[in-house]
């Protein structure tokens, strides 16, 4: 019986970055909106934060694309 | 489609079949987060899911080359072997719905084969090897790669986030998230399960002659089992829906979020990486890692380990119902008449029983008749047998007389379709 460790643990690894990357990269993404939100409330702005925001949610929005192309592919 | 048998017929009815149970069961996998959260209504969850299962139906036939083409010895399998797999899966099927309990299709699907291809030729034609290593470790390794993942995920979500909590951009935020991350796993539910249905049905098209061997899936055979599947999806499994949204653990948008980017990302990755993971296994526990990864979070073990016991019953149970389907065929045509005269009166009695206690879109995000942590009621026994019987009796007898003759009703079906053969 030959188990393929190596697939299984390159699945291990692989998914528990992408997880813990695309969430902490989408929860860094709202904390910028967030904070764009308190920042309107005082008058200000936050440009720096919202351009990260976005920069978050483009890179998480290219995940899901890639996600696409691996199903189709 | 000229030469059409009538065992053919019921061959591919019987996959469609299949594959509404299958699009049904699995509804589940990629909404009950985003239902029981809120992100979606329950009936436009259904109907985004369905729709992107359909999608997936169309995209590629690979998944169904895999099958159709030299999986099996295509001069060696008949069409009645086909037939008693597909009843066998389709039974188990149905009757882990009833009890609300996600199980995954595929191994219904593989035991119901197994099952008859042993009725058929004999033990020796099961490799046990292949068994382990594509059944039994996957099953333990889904949930607990798909747990971790979602466990550290969620831990991080709401320490990342914690500034952001209860503003707009947050609330909207996880909600479209769920949404992408459940819409990615429908997709890839649709490109594998729809197809693993035509796979089959073009292998009995194959193996009763109607088309020729290494032939793609027909274009009615692709048409008719995306519709199937994305029908079944629609009607939506609320039961399942239920008991991984609510029961297994109460989630909040932020939980829900890390738990399907989880499952979506180890489903994708284990396909690609070669080492198929089951989406349903992956899904359960990645609900039970995000419920892990709150403080003050719950996993309900008693439901979780319900759904383990019906995991490790899923593919003996296919593959005996399998295999006495199998067996029953062979005595000729009326066997194979009989064995469809049992599917369909038993899946009917299925249906009857579950009209007793309704769960659909209306009531799906009620929480299971059951109380935080501990207090074990009764009523939780109504809805799927007991996870140990001392528990319960001690209920039984505190509560006394009323509820006691409801959980009679659920155990007994579980029972009556594998023994009545």
């Amino acid at each position: 019986m030959k188990i393929d460790w190596a697939a299984l643990g390159s699945v291990f690894g692989v998914s528990l970055v992408v997880t813990v990357a695309l969430v902490a990269l989408f929860t860094l993404g709202i904390a910028g909106l967030a904070r764009r939100e308190r920042a309107a409330e005082q008058g200000g702005s936050a440009a720096a934060a919202v351009t990260g925001a976005y920069a978050c949610f483009a890179a998480c929005a290219a995940a899901v694309g890639y996600g696409i192309y691996l199903i189709v592919a | 489609m000229e030469s059409f048998s009538l065992i053919l017929a019921i061959v591919v009815v019987t996959a469609l079949a299949f594959d509404f149970t299958n699009g049904f069961h699995d509804t589940a996998n990629a909404m009950a987060t985003t239902i029981s959260t809120g992100a979606l209504k329950p009936k436009v969850a259904v109907a985004m899911s369905a729709a992107l299962n359909l999608v997936g139906a169309f995209l590629s036939v690979e998944v169904a080359n895999t099958i159709s083409k030299g999986l099996v010895d295509e001069a060696g399998i008949r069409p009645e072997v086909i037939f008693a797999a597909l009843v066998g899966a389709i039974l188990w099927n149905l009757l882990t719905w009833l009890v609300g309990l996600p199980s995954s299709s595929s191994h219904a699907l593989m035991g119901g084969l197994i099952g008859a291809t042993i009725a058929s030729a004999g033990v020796g034609a099961v490799h046990g090897d292949v068994l382990v290593t594509k059944v039994l470790l996957p099953a333990v390794a889904a949930p607990i790669v798909a747990g971790v993942a979602a466990m550290f995920a969620t831990r991080l979500t709401y320490s990342f986030g914690k500034k952001a909590e209860g503003s707009k951009a947050s609330e909207k935020g996880y909600r479209a998230g769920q949404i992408a991350s459940a819409g990615l796993v429908s997709l890839a539910h649709g490109t594998n399960d729809a197809q693993k249905t035509m796979g089959i049905i073009t292998l009995a098209l194959v193996a009763g002659g109607a088309v020729a061997p290494d032939s793609d899936p027909p274009v009615w055979v692709i048409l008719s089992a995306g519709l199937a599947i994305a029908l079944g999806t629609y009607l939506g499994g609320w039961r399942i829906i239920r008991t991984m949204g609510k029961g297994l653990t109460d989630l909040q948008p932020q939980q829900g979020f890390a738990a399907q980017t989880s499952a979506a990302t180890v489903i994708l990755a284990s396909s690609h990486l070669g080492f198929s993971l089951s989406t349903t296994h992956s899904v359960s526990g990645s609900v039970m890692g995000a419920g892990l990864g709150r403080k003050g979070g719950v996993v309900r073990w008693s439901t979780a380990t319900r759904m383990f016991v019906a995991w490790g019953l899923t593919l003996p149970a296919a593959a005996l119902v399998g295999a006495i389907a199998e067996w029953v065929t062979g005595f000729g045509s009326w066997g194979t008449g009989l064995v469809a005269a049992f599917l369909v009166a038993s899946s009917a009695a299925i249906w009857k029983i579950s009209r007793r206690e309704v769960v659909d879109h209306t009531n799906v995000n009620e929480p299971e008749p059951e109380e935080p942590a501990g207090v074990v009621t009764t009523a939780v026994a109504a809805v799927a047998p007991p996870p140990t019987a001392g528990a319960v009796s001690e209920d039984l007898t505190a509560t006394i007389a009323a509820p006691v003759t409801e959980p009679a009703p659920s155990p007994a079906p579980a029972a009556s379709p594998a023994t009545t053969v």
